[in-house]
């Protein structure tokens, strides 16, 4: 028991320190990028400003220039782990508080997306699975269609529709402060985000139903005469679960990233509109405290699955102490 | 030998599958989708009815079937089949980039991962994974950032982003040959090992890479294009399918839905193309190599 125990927790701590080493990395990658542009990082940083000896001098000492590589990598990394992620020069803002101004709408947003995705997706992807034959063929179609539709086209389409030609909902704008009016403001976006990834969620829970439905533990259990939903919830769902929690761990990362395309149609002040504009004018600072934060998040959502997975799935936890 | 053990039905279906391979409607169909879509990419400046700068203030938003305009105009009165046209181009150009980049360095670590093995595969493998953890579309907007707007940074950026998917296949399929009699044969024959892997596993594994690279050539395109709409990639007023889904927006708001329309439906029915033609010929691969 105690060799269980050992081995258990070998895992957890192995894993962890695979999330602490890629962040790590990730931090010298997102530092030392700046240094890859050809030409003097001053030049870079100003491109496109006028160099006014105020602003020169306020670069140089932002982006600390004058010291040596090593030290200004070691100084921003000390920042960030205290939570000073640099000046943002667009807004004369210190770039957590923009950030964290920016996060409700965001958090809004890819969490009510993500509940979309996992309601519509795994609904359709069951369905498929379960009642086969011209449900599955029309849900087929349905979702590789839905799968190759940009979330900016759809955002498009459902602006177009929904909030021009029936006014339905609101074109512009997160709402807020209240939820009914965050949920009425966030619906066409949320939708237009949601409508890709489910449709291949869609696919997941299909393959994933679909391949335990096929084997032997199955066919054993209907031949001992189970069936029905006992059968499903019992033997089949739970096994079925792990590749839909392994690709939920990829989505939300994933959602992170293009939020700025349904918020660049909607005009949504979140995080991806903020990078955006923040490309648009030069902020490094901005891009690289959002790209740590995506970054940050696939990390600990992949580190959450793998550690979820094995309870839910046995032979995994088995096969990883091994 | 395990040729010679094989049933004979199964390898008349097995050959039967590589010469022809079963009719599909829907493969046959992005094929045609696909040549359509080459032909406008090089012919554009032959097909186009209009210069696709060519503003025109007097015709701004004219819908489809205006005389001289089958597709109507855009919000500055420039024709919308000509700009389609010339769309076509960048389309193709900036995923070709990010793809070819992509496969120089997925298929590079992914050879010396399986050929190499030992330490150098367990540090290629980690360095692939790491490069997971970074969506396309970010490092396309990160590139862009240190880079400014256009098409070779965003691409360069996806490729880096694309080259893990290619690196794990590479090495999946190179382990994979490395346990056939071919490269055995060689090796026993003293032929060095990077000659062997060059000029003949290399070339043997190339059809699966390619149906990997049209797979990943559809979302290379999307990200541009979504890279184009949030006005980091091309730039005005250059004809791009992105570009021109950005502009259409104050169209849209006055009702003339075929400014969006029609770049719209363009773009999804390339991919759309791309995908099903892409997926089944992994497919194929995936199923002669079971076999």
């Amino acid at each position: 028991m105690s060799s269980q125990a050992a081995a258990s927790f070998r895992l957890v701590g192995g894993r962890v320190l695979g999330a602490v080493v890629t962040m790590w990395v990730t931090t010298i990658v997102v530092f030392s990028a700046l240094y890859l542009v050809p030409g003097d990082p001053l030049s870079v940083l100003l491109r496109g400003r006028k160099p006014t000896p105020e602003l020169v001098e306020m670069m140089r000492a932002q982006y600390q220039l004058d010291l040596p590589f090593l030290e200004r990598y070691w100084n921003w990394f000390t920042g960030i782990l205290h939570g000073d992620f640099g000046y943002s020069i667009q807004y004369q803002q210190d770039v957590g508080e923009l950030l964290a101004g920016r996060m409700p709408t965001t958090v809004w947003l890819v969490v009510y997306t993500a509940i979309l995705i996992l309601i519509g997706g795994t609904a359709l992807g069951i369905a498929s699975a379960v009642r086969g034959g011209r449900t599955d063929g029309a849900i087929l179609v349905a979702t590789s269609a839905m799968s190759a539709l940009p979330a900016f086209v759809a955002a498009l389409v459902l602006l177009f529709v929904f909030a021009g030609l029936l006014g339905w909902f609101p074109s512009f704008g997160a709402g807020g402060p209240d939820v009914a009016s965050r949920i009425v403001h966030l619906t066409l976006p949320a939708v237009a985000l949601a409508i890709s990834y489910a449709g291949l969620m869609a696919r997941i829970t299909r393959s994933a139903l679909r391949a335990e439905l096929g084997s032997d533990h199955v066919e054993a259990a209907r031949l001992r005469g189970l069936g029905g939903i006992h059968l499903f919830r019992h033997h089949v769902a739970r096994n079925a679960t792990v590749p839909v929690l392994t690709y939920s761990g990829i989505l939300v990362a994933g959602l992170l990233v293009t939020s700025q395309l349904v918020e660049s149609v909607f005009g949504l002040n979140g995080i991806g509109s903020l990078v955006v504009s923040s490309v648009k004018n030069l902020d490094l600072a901005v891009v690289q405290a959002v790209t740590l934060l995506v970054v940050a998040v696939f990390v600990l959502t992949n580190l959450v699955v793998d550690l979820v997975t094995p309870m839910i799935d046995v032979r995994l936890r088995q096969r990883k102490a091994a | 030998m395990a040729g010679l053990s094989m049933p004979s039905s199964l390898a008349a279906a097995s050959t039967g599958l590589r010469r022809r391979p079963r009719r599909n409607v829907s493969f046959d169909l992005s094929i045609g989708v696909l040549i359509a879509f080459a032909v406008a990419a090089i012919a554009a400046p032959l097909l186009a009815p209009h210069d696709p700068y060519s503003v025109d203030l007097g015709l701004t938003n004219a819908p489809p079937g205006t005389p001289g305009h089958p597709l109507g105009t855009d919000g500055s009165g420039r024709d919308l089949l000509s700009r389609l046209l010339f769309g076509a181009r960048t389309s193709v150009i900036g995923p070709t980039i990010a793809i070819t980049v992509s496969v120089v360095i997925g298929v590079t670590m992914g050879a010396a991962a399986a050929w190499c093995g030992g330490w150098i595969d367990a540090v290629l493998t980690r360095i692939t994974d790491f490069l997971f953890a970074f969506p396309g579309l970010l490092a396309a907007v990160f590139a862009v950032a240190l880079f400014g707007p256009g098409i070779v940074a965003p691409a360069v950026g996806i490729a880096i982003a694309y080259s893990p998917v290619i690196a794990r296949l590479t090495r999946s399929v190179v382990l994979g040959e490395q346990q056939k009699l071919y490269v055995v044969a060689d090796r026993t024959m003293g032929f060095s090992g990077a000659r062997t892997l060059v000029t003949t596993v290399l070339p043997n594994i190339a059809p699966i890479i390619v149906s990997q690279c049209i797979v990943s050539f559809g979302y290379a395109l999307v990200d541009l294009a979504a890279l184009s709409f949030l006005g980091l990639g091309v730039q005005a007023p250059e004809a791009d399918w992105g570009l021109m889904l950005n502009e259409s927006l104050p169209s849209l708001l006055l009702g003339a839905w075929w400014v969006m329309a029609f770049p719209a439906a363009c773009l999804v029915l390339v991919v759309v193309a791309i995908n099903t033609v892409g997926e089944g010929l992994l497919d194929r691969r995936g199923k002669k190599r079971k076999r």
